[in-house]
């Protein structure tokens, strides 16, 4: 039985005097490619800060590579987990090289004045997301596919054991997605990185997820492998509309179809 | 290299601030004065000793404290605009400082501390604006400042208008951004307190960096952003009201300065800082020169050059942001 990576007990989180979630428990361990899926407003975000430490929840506790979350400063906790965020907009213009550098920051002192080795771990990074060649370019000139690889070579510049992703592939085309996703379970086969995701597509989670946690109205409602999770059952049940499920021709995780209204007759269900 | 260019910048600057003056001694008397370490002219010495050198210091100071003000203010807020001035947290502090003046009170502790508290205040007043759940866009943020100035405008003006005696011309010239009341004891005063605090700025501008990218990024990454939000502030806020309470309102600069660097340096606050107290030390030194050279009678303050500078850049920076 490997360690788990983080442990979830009970959360708890409300904004103003809106619960968003609810007596939530799970583990995950290490080396695992977790999904966190659900509807709009369930929840996923607020569940995905409190994980990074950036929320702290009004009760439950977590626990990052066995110890509790409280016990890291801001600064090794940034050595234990790193944290993609959804895309962010800045007007200051700093290279790629630059924004890819500040993921040594917490390895080093207050100025954070970078090593050679610390330029050599930043090219790698950049290498390995496919955004070397844009070293010296602007932030503000990439396109939303090229910052969401930089960013993502940021945190492997920050090597944690694990990286936390909010919605990495949200707007991006087809081959970005794909590229993205593939990029994430390279980096979980090679590295041994436990991946914590949340995401909207849930084709692109029952591909790549070891294993999926569907929120609704901030409850767990299902936590398994993605052929147990993905029923016909319980998504309808989650996002409250028509769909198919069948399995992918690319082997043994589900196809998610959408239904459009014109096909359905009144009175049948699948 | 670009470094040594804005330090070159600056120490040029400084030396044509003390080479150029009313009196007509020029670049040359002053070269010879510096050579014979102050021995051949006692007219002169006094001119730099007690005239221009306070002089050219105070306005460097103070260009270095308004451009880094604007910096960490930009830093902070992430957005490219924001300058205390625009703000209205300068504003403030002249609130809070004219009110010292009317009470009799010397420039310092008195002054500087009742500008400080007149910082604070219309700095809380515009977070409180801003921090709201609905208004954190960045017009929401410009607007609330230009709102606050208008009202510290409104306040200034109440007070000037009702203060009627000889008080009244000193006001209104320092008011407008003067450099040419101090004498060497003063601008110690003011290196007292600015020093640390650039110092300080320099120590967190790796923070800066990481900060610029967000709470929530820099928060991952390890620093502790709601300490760093209230020492950046507090320390912007004694920096400006000290600069404030000695020079008056002058505007623009902190607005200038680090968009200029930014262009050329680009955005790691590790070179900003240094190039920003250079830089602005420098720029402001020159507006003074500018200010005082211009007119062919008196002077005209400083102020009033930066704003015909800054004013229009302004305009141009809003309009390529949209």
């Amino acid at each position: 039985m490997m360690q788990a990576a983080i442990k979830a007990e009970h959360l708890e989180y409300a904004y103003a005097r809106t619960a968003v979630l609810k007596d939530i428990s799970f583990a995950v361990s290490e080396g695992e490619f977790f999904v966190i899926i659900g509807p709009n407003g369930s929840g996923k975000t607020t569940l995905l800060k409190i994980l990074s430490g950036i929320h702290k929840p009004q009760s439950g506790s977590v626990v990052i590579d066995g110890n509790p979350l409280q016990t890291y400063s801001r600064k090794s906790l940034a050595r234990a987990v790193a944290y993609v965020p959804q895309m962010i907009q800045t007007d200051f213009p700093f290279t790629v090289r630059e924004v890819v550098l500040m993921g040594r920051s917490p390895h080093l002192g207050m100025l954070g004045l970078e090593a050679q080795e610390d330029l050599d771990l930043a090219e790698e990074a950049m290498g390995i997301t496919g955004v070397g060649h844009l070293a010296n370019r602007r932030l503000s000139q990439l396109s939303g596919g090229e910052c969401q690889r930089v960013y993502i070579a940021r945190a492997i510049c920050q090597q944690t054991n694990i990286i936390i992703l909010d919605e990495p592939t949200a707007s991006l085309d087809l081959a970005h997605q794909v590229r993205i996703m593939d990029l994430m379970e390279k980096l979980k086969k090679e590295q041994g990185i436990t991946v914590v995701m949340v995401s909207h597509d849930i084709n692109l989670a029952a591909m790549y997820g070891t294993r999926v946690l569907l929120l609704k109205e901030g409850r767990l409602l299902h936590l398994g492998l993605p052929q147990e999770v993905m029923t016909f059952e319980t998504l309808e049940d989650a996002y409250g509309c028509r769909l198919l499920v069948d399995a992918s021709p690319l082997g043994r995780f589900p196809r998610i179809t959408l239904v459009p209204e014109r096909y359905m007759k009144p009175e049948s269900t699948a | 290299m670009t470094t040594i260019v804005v330090v070159a910048f600056f120490l040029l600057t400084l030396l044509l601030g003390i080479s150029i003056g009313s009196s007509g001694k020029t670049l040359f008397a002053v070269f010879e004065w510096l050579a014979s370490k102050g021995e051949a002219d006692p007219m002169l010495n006094t001119i730099i000793w007690q005239i221009r050198l306070p002089r050219v210091l105070l306005a460097a100071m103070v260009g270095a404290s308004l451009s880094m003000g604007g910096l960490v203010f930009q830093a902070l807020l992430r957005n490219p605009l924001a300058e205390p001035y625009i703000l209205g947290i300068s504003g403030g502090a002249a609130i809070g400082a004219i009110i010292g003046i009317l009470l009799g009170m010397a420039r310092f502790p008195g002054v500087t501390l009742t500008a400080f508290v007149g910082s604070c205040l219309t700095l809380a007043l515009l977070l409180m604006m801003t921090s709201g759940s609905t208004i954190l866009r960045k017009d929401a943020l410009l607007l609330s400042g230009v709102m606050v100035n208008a009202f510290c405008s409104a306040c200034i003006m109440f007070l000037v208008s009702i203060t009627q005696d000889a008080r009244l011309h000193n006001i209104i010239f320092w008011l407008m951004g003067d450099m040419g009341m101090v004498g060497m004891g003063q601008v110690g005063i003011l290196a007292g307190i600015l020093l640390p605090c650039f110092i300080l700025f320099f120590l967190l501008s790796n923070t800066l960096n990481l900060m610029v990218m967000g709470k929530e990024t820099a928060l991952a990454m390890g620093v502790n952003v709601q300490i760093m939000n209230i020492i950046l502030l507090v320390t912007t806020s004694v920096m400006i009201s000290a600069s404030v309470s000695y020079s008056g309102l002058i505007g623009f600069v902190g607005l200038v300065m680090p968009h200029l660097l930014r262009m050329v340096l680009g955005s790691d606050h590790r070179v900003l800082v240094p190039a920003c107290i250079f830089g602005g030390g420098g720029y402001m030194v020159l507006c003074d020169l500018l200010a005082r050279s211009l007119p062919r009678q008196g002077e005209m303050p400083a102020g009033v050059i930066t704003a015909l500078i800054g004013a229009p850049l302004f305009i141009y920076l809003l309009k390529k942001a949209k």
